[in-house]
């Protein structure tokens, strides 16, 4: 039988990490450019697009992000569309994030006085004038933490594309244990690593989050 | 596209379905109560426990929180039997769960008692109640209402999650919605289904703990 020491160990869980951090960054990108529209569609006039963004919001948070995962791999596949699982999950994941970055910016473009929006508009400027020059400036500084702790989020919510068998860090995990039998150490070893990745996003949004909070005081 | 749906094997499958439902209600119930109280506990150390034992109680709240709940699952039925615990699925489940929740709970309820006023405790002292009976009996209550709104969405965020136990076999709404979807070849319909039925159960489980709210919160007080 082979022995495996820890460091074999752990360069392959390492190796699987890249993909974990690759989903990552495109669900949070991909998932920042859709919550925008989310959120325009929340802060517009029009009665239909509010309640457009509003129960796609209540959709996305309501359910289990593994039903949406396995909704885009298997449901998809049944209508002839061929989707490998990093496509799956990819799309699944942006959807999802898209859904709670869109209400985490609302909550922060609402906290906006309203007496910027009125300033605003007496100077003649248009619904977006309005938002691209008074509003998200000033909403970007309070949406930063919030941001970067819902960065944790997304990371974690990786892991569940290992079930339908995307092999990043938490497939990586299963797959090792299998070879070696060592549940305890892989597993150890893996949470370890996702705590890597994740602690310094949350100390970051939480120290962040106390410096806009100083900033506030001295007003 | 030539693809048919068919919800006709609800029908056929509908004890299995609802076994889940049973199963995965069973879990957050077990989930929420005794995750919430570990969350009460480790609130209490943190904000005004003895100093030895907040390090540790961070410790395990930081770790909890920045790893997958998917890990700590594995972790939990997978892991501990080398070190002679064995759990069965539904055990593991359960526990991971309330772990979890302890840990997001806590940081909840420590920023409810941190909001209270210092008078509070002093009023608490002057009666010559211990800091534990002035936690118990003048700052606990006030601080779970103020922050019931967020501890709500954690414990709806947690039921969500728990979709995943599916995967160490332990039989909840999800497992259902794969055993059928094993048997049918019918993806679709089964996990529309499923998720169909989470969607009402976090509305459903959103309602129970308002009016949960109502009954252990005096109604009309002042925050």
């Amino acid at each position: 039988m082979i022995e495996f020491t820890i460091w074999d160990i752990l360069r392959n869980l390492l190796l699987a990490t890249r993909w974990t951090i690759v989903l990552s960054l495109v669900s949070f990108v991909g998932g920042g450019m859709i919550g925008l529209v989310l959120l325009f569609l929340r802060l517009s006039r029009r009665k239909w697009a509010r309640a457009l963004a509003k129960y796609y919001i209540e959709l996305f948070q309501g359910t289990p992000l593994l039903m949406q995962l396995f909704i885009a791999f298997f449901g998809l596949g049944l209508f002839g569309i061929d989707v490998p699982a990093w496509l799956a999950a990819g799309l699944a994941l942006i959807l999802w994030t898209a859904a709670f970055l869109g209400e985490i910016w609302r909550g922060c473009v609402e906290a906006i006085a309203k007496g910027q929006w009125e300033a605003s508009a007496s100077l003649g400027m248009g619904r977006l004038q309005q938002m691209r020059h008074v509003i998200l400036p000033q909403a970007m500084r309070i949406a930063v933490p919030p941001t970067v702790g819902f960065s944790v989020q997304v990371i974690k919510g990786t892991a569940l594309t290992s079930i339908i068998g995307f092999v990043e860090l938490s497939k990586a995990g299963t797959v090792v244990t299998n070879a070696t039998f060592q549940p305890f150490t892989v597993y150890g070893l893996v949470a370890l690593i996702y705590f890597a990745l994740c602690w310094p996003l949350s100390k970051s949004s939480q120290i962040l989050e106390r410096k806009l909070n100083v900033a506030h005081r001295n007003h | 596209m030539n693809y048919h749906f068919e919800f006709g094997w609800l029908f056929e499958y509908y004890p299995q379905i609802v076994k889940g439902i049973a199963i995965t209600i069973e879990l957050i119930a077990v989930g929420a109560v005794a995750g919430i109280l570990l969350g009460i506990v480790c609130a209490w150390v943190r904000a005004l426990g003895p100093a030895w034992l907040k390090p540790v109680v961070a410790a395990y709240v930081e770790l909890i929180r920045n790893t997958p709940f998917l890990i700590q699952l594995f972790f939990i039925f997978f892991g501990l039997p080398s070190l002679g615990v064995q759990l069965s699925e539904l055990q593991a489940a359960n526990l991971a769960m309330v772990v979890n929740l302890g840990a997001y709970s806590s940081e909840i309820i420590r920023a409810g008692i941190q909001a209270t006023p210092r008078g509070q405790f002093e009023a608490g002292a002057s009666l010559a109640m211990s800091p534990f009976e002035t936690f118990r009996h003048v700052v606990l209550v006030p601080s779970l209402q103020r922050i019931w709104p967020a501890l709500s969405s954690q414990v709806v965020i947690v039921m969500l999650g728990s979709a995943v136990v599916s995967q160490i076999a332990a039989e909840d709404l999800t497992f259902a919605a794969n055993f059928i979807q094993s048997r049918t070849f019918r993806a679709f319909e089964a996990y529309i289904v499923s998720t169909v039925v989470y969607l009402m159960l976090a509305i459903l489980l959103r309602q129970v703990l308002v009016m949960v709210g109502w009954a252990i919160f005096p109604r009309g007080a002042a925050q």
